[in-house]
C-alpha cells in the first residue's frame, strides 16, 4: 500500500471545525460510500458508516473536527472578535492566516501588549481587509467559524500542516475501508463530530452503536524535540498504542491482543502513557454498560498549531496495525 | 404576579420542593401528563397537534445559595457554598435559614479591626459566619441544623423604567416564562421540564432528557449581563434591553447552526429584538441533553441578568416580554409542522 497524499491533503484542506462539520463530512462520504453497507448521519453530525460482518461489533472512531475560532462581535472598522473552538493558542495564532467556510480569509492580529506572555485571544482580532463594519457583515456574521488557513507540505519521510488532529485518523480509517474487502467482524466506522470541545460526538454515537469493542484513532504528542518533557514516544518509531491518558486507561485485555496483533504482523510499535489529553475513546469506553476501548495513536510533533508533523512510516504503521487488528478474530 | 412568588420562593440546588410545588400548582391543570421523577425534575407533557419530532422547552428550577457545615460554640453557623457564588458579594447580606426560614445575617470583622492586609483582599468563606440572634450552640441547635439549605434573603422589587430587582432571576425567570408558556399555548405538543440541580453541574438535565428522548430542545435562562460604560464591545456578553439573547456556543455546547438561524429568522420576521450571548463562559442544560441517548438539537434562549448569581440581580420587563413573544412566535412556526431535518 502507498502512501495516499492526495487523499491527505484533501482531507486537511476541506473545511470542518467542531460543530461545522458538513463539509468534512461530505468529502468523506464521498470516499467511503462505495466501500461501506449502510451511512448515516447524526444530530450531533457524526458520519457512521457500516461495513457488515458476523464477529464482533467494533467501533472505529476519528473525529473529523477540527479547532478554529468563532466570531463573537464585528466592531466599527470592520475587525472581528473570536472566541477558541477548542485549544487554541494565543501565540500559536498571532499572524495566522484564517479561512472562513464561505473562502473568506483573514489574518489574526493583536492590540499592543506590552508583555507578550500575557497576550490573551481577548485582545486579538481577525482582520479580514474591509473598510468597515458594513462591508465585514456583507462577508462574515456573528457565530461564523474559521480555521487556519491549510498548506500542506510533505518530505520523503514526514508531512507538516495544520489538521493532521485528526485527519490523519480520518485518512487511516477511510483507507482501512477501502482495504477490507470481507470483514469478519461487524466494523462501524465513525467519523466523530465535536471531539475537540469534549468527545460529543463520540458520546452519543457509541450510544446509537452500542459496541462490543472501541478502537479511537488520533494523534498523540512526542517526546523526541529538543528540551521537551520527558515522554517515551516519538516520530518515525512506530505506530503507539494507547496505555492511558487523562479520559482513558485502555482495556488491557484489548491492549494486549493490539499488543500482540504488532508482534504477529512485525509492526514497529510504541506505548503511549500521555500524562494530558484526551480523545473519542474516553467518552466511548463510559457508554451504557462499559465499552472495552483501546486507542491507536499517531506519534505527532506541534500538535494544535499550523505545522503539525507526522512521520509517514509511523501512519502506516497504524493503519497496517488497524487492518490487521479488524481482521483478527477478537476473543473476549 | 409570578416571577415575584418564583423568586422570593427558596429553592437552592438540591432542595427545589418550594419552587416545584409553585410551579406544579400553576401548571397542573394546563397540562396532559405530569410527573416528578426520582431526582425531582418536573416533566409536564402538553397534547396538542401530532408532531413527527418531539420538542422540549427546559428551565431549571434551582438557585445557587450556602449549605450549613457547623455551629460553633458561641451558636454562630459556618456554612460552605452550593453552585458558583462570588465570596466578596456574601459579607453583611440577609439570607434564610431551614425549611422553617430562619432570618439570619452573614457577619464578619468589622472594618475597624481588620490589618490593612485584610481590607485589601475579600475575606474567605472560612472566616464568614451567619448569625441567628443567639449566643449558644444549644440554641442555634433549636432553629438549626447542619445540612439545613440558606437561601438569600431579597424581594422582588420594580424600580427604574421597567426594570426589576430579585435574587434567583437565574432561572426563575425561565420557570416564569415556561410556566406562561405553558398556560397560554394550546394545540402543539412538547415537553415543558423544569430542572434540578444545574448550577452544580447540569445533574437533573441528563435523566430528564433521557425519559423525554427529545428532537429538539429549547433551554431557557438567566444569563450574565455586563453592559457597564467603557468596557469594549466584544467583552460584553449581553446586554439591557437588546432583547432575548440567543446562544452561539458555551463551554457545553455549540449550539445547533440550523436551529440558531432558524430562531434568527423567527426574531426578525415577527418584528421582535434579539441580541446573541457572545460569551463563550458559563454553560446550561443543553450540555446535558444534546449528548443524551444518540444527541439531539438544541438552543438557548436567555434573558439578560446584571449581577447574576447575587441577591440583587437586575433584568429588564422588556426583555421579558420580547422573550416571551419569541418563544410564541417559535411554537406557533412548529405548529405550522415547518421544522424538518434541516430546522
Amino acid at each position: 500500500m502507498e502512501f495516499n497524499s492526495k487523499l491527505l491533503e484533501e482531507l486537511v484542506k476541506t473545511y470542518g471545525p467542531s460543530g461545522n462539520e458538513t463539509r468534512i463530512c461530505n468529502y468523506i462520504k464521498g470516499q467511503i460510500e462505495n466501500y461501506v453497507d449502510e451511512i448515516i448521519i447524526d444530530s450531533l453530525g457524526n458520519l457512521i458508516a457500516r461495513k457488515k460482518g458476523n464477529g464482533k461489533k467494533i467501533m472505529i472512531a476519528a473525529h473529523m473536527d477540527q479547532i478554529g475560532l468563532m466570531v463573537t462581535d464585528i466592531d466599527d472598522n470592520g475587525f472581528l472578535r473570536f472566541t477558541n473552538i477548542g485549544g487554541v493558542s494565543p501565540l500559536v495564532s498571532l499572524h495566522q492566516h484564517v479561512i472562513f467556510e464561505n473562502g473568506v480569509l483573514g489574518i489574526i492580529a493583536k492590540e499592543p501588549v506590552e508583555d507578550i506572555s500575557k497576550l490573551r485571544l481577548s485582545n486579538m482580532y481577525i482582520d479580514i481587509g474591509v473598510k468597515d463594519k458594513k462591508e465585514a457583515e456583507s462577508l462574515v456574521n456573528i457565530g461564523d467559524v474559521c480555521v487556519y488557513l491549510p498548506h500542506y507540505c510533505e518530505n520523503e519521510n514526514t508531512v507538516f500542516t495544520s489538521a493532521l488532529d485528526d485527519r490523519i485518523g480520518c485518512y487511516i480509517a477511510i483507507e482501512a475501508i477501502k482495504a477490507i474487502e470481507n470483514p469478519i467482524n461487524d466494523l462501524y466506522f465513525v467519523f466523530t463530530a465535536q471531539e475537540e470541545v469534549g468527545t460529543r460526538g463520540a458520546k452519543t454515537s457509541a450510544y446509537r452503536i452500542d459496541p462490543d469493542i472501541c478502537i479511537s484513532i488520533d494523534v498523540t504528542g512526542s517526546g523526541d524535540t529538543p528540551k521537551a518533557k520527558t515522554f517515551a514516544v516519538g516520530l518515525g518509531k512506530g505506530t503507539a498504542i494507547k496505555v492511558k491518558d487523562q479520559s482513558i486507561l485502555t482495556h488491557p485485555k484489548l491492549r494486549n491482543i493490539m499488543i500482540e496483533v504488532a508482534k504477529n504482523n512485525n509492526i514497529p510499535y510504541q506505548l503511549e502513557v500521555l500524562e494530558y489529553g484526551g480523545t473519542d475513546s474516553g467518552a466511548v469506553h463510559l457508554t451504557k454498560e462499559g465499552v472495552p476501548s483501546g486507542v491507536i495513536s499517531i506519534p505527532t510533533r506541534y500538535v494544535h498549531s499550523t505545522t503539525e508533523m507526522v512521520s509517514k512510516n509511523d501512519v502506516m504503521n497504524s493503519l497496517k496495525l488497524l487492518i490487521k487488528l479488524l481482521e483478527h478474530n477478537i476473543e473476549f | 404576579m409570578l416571577l415575584k412568588k418564583l423568586t422570593e420562593a427558596s429553592g437552592v440546588s438540591g432542595n427545589e420542593k418550594e419552587v416545584r410545588d409553585i410551579i406544579i400548582s400553576e401548571i397542573k391543570d394546563y397540562v396532559d401528563d405530569l410527573k416528578v421523577d426520582k431526582l425531582g425534575n418536573v416533566i409536564a407533557y402538553k397534547n396538542g397537534k401530532s408532531s413527527s419530532k418531539i420538542f422540549m422547552i427546559t428551565a431549571h428550577m434551582d438557585e445557587v445559595g450556602l449549605i450549613v457545615t457547623d455551629i460553633d460554640d458561641k451558636g454562630l453557623i459556618k456554612f460552605t457554598t452550593v453552585g458558583g457564588i462570588d465570596k466578596r458579594i456574601l459579607v453583611s447580606k440577609p439570607v434564610l435559614i431551614g425549611d422553617s426560614k430562619i432570618p439570619g445575617v452573614i457577619g464578619s470583622k468589622p472594618i475597624h479591626l481588620q490589618k490593612k492586609s485584610e481590607r485589601e483582599k475579600a475575606i474567605d468563606i472560612d472566616s464568614l459566619y451567619i448569625d441567628i440572634g443567639t449566643d449558644t450552640k444549644d440554641e442555634t441547635s433549636k432553629y438549626v441544623k447542619i445540612g439545613d439549605y440558606v437561601a438569600f434573603d431579597s424581594i422582588y422589587v420594580e424600580f427604574g423604567d421597567n426594570m426589576i430587582k430579585a435574587k434567583a432571576l437565574d432561572n426563575r425567570v425561565g420557570c416564569s416564562l415556561l410556566v406562561e408558556l405553558i398556560k397560554e399555548v394550546k394545540d402543539i405538543s412538547f415537553y415543558g421540564v423544569f430542572t434540578v440541580m444545574e448550577e452544580i453541574g447540569l445533574r437533573g438535565a441528563g435523566p430528564a432528557a433521557y425519559y423525554v428522548d427529545p428532537d429538539i430542545s429549547i433551554v431557557l435562562e438567566g444569563t450574565l449581563c455586563f453592559d457597564v460604560p467603557k468596557i469594549d464591545s466584544h467583552l460584553i456578553p449581553t446586554y439591557i434591553n437588546k432583547g432575548p439573547a440567543i446562544s452561539l456556543m458555551d463551554r457545553t455546547t455549540i449550539f445547533n447552526k440550523a436551529l440558531r438561524e432558524r430562531i434568527v429568522d423567527i426574531a426578525i420576521k415577527n418584528n421582535i429584538p434579539y441580541q446573541y450571548r457572545k460569551s463563550s463562559m458559563g454553560g446550561n442544560d443543553s450540555g446535558r441533553i444534546h449528548t443524551t441517548k444518540e444527541g439531539s438539537v438544541t438552543a438557548t434562549i436567555s434573558v439578560p441578568c446584571r449581577n447574576i448569581h447575587s441577591p440583587t440581580s437586575v433584568m429588564s420587563k422588556k426583555d421579558y416580554e420580547n422573550t416571551y413573544k419569541l418563544l410564541k412566535a417559535i411554537l406557533k412556526e412548529y405548529e405550522k409542522g415547518e421544522f424538518t431535518d434541516g430546522i
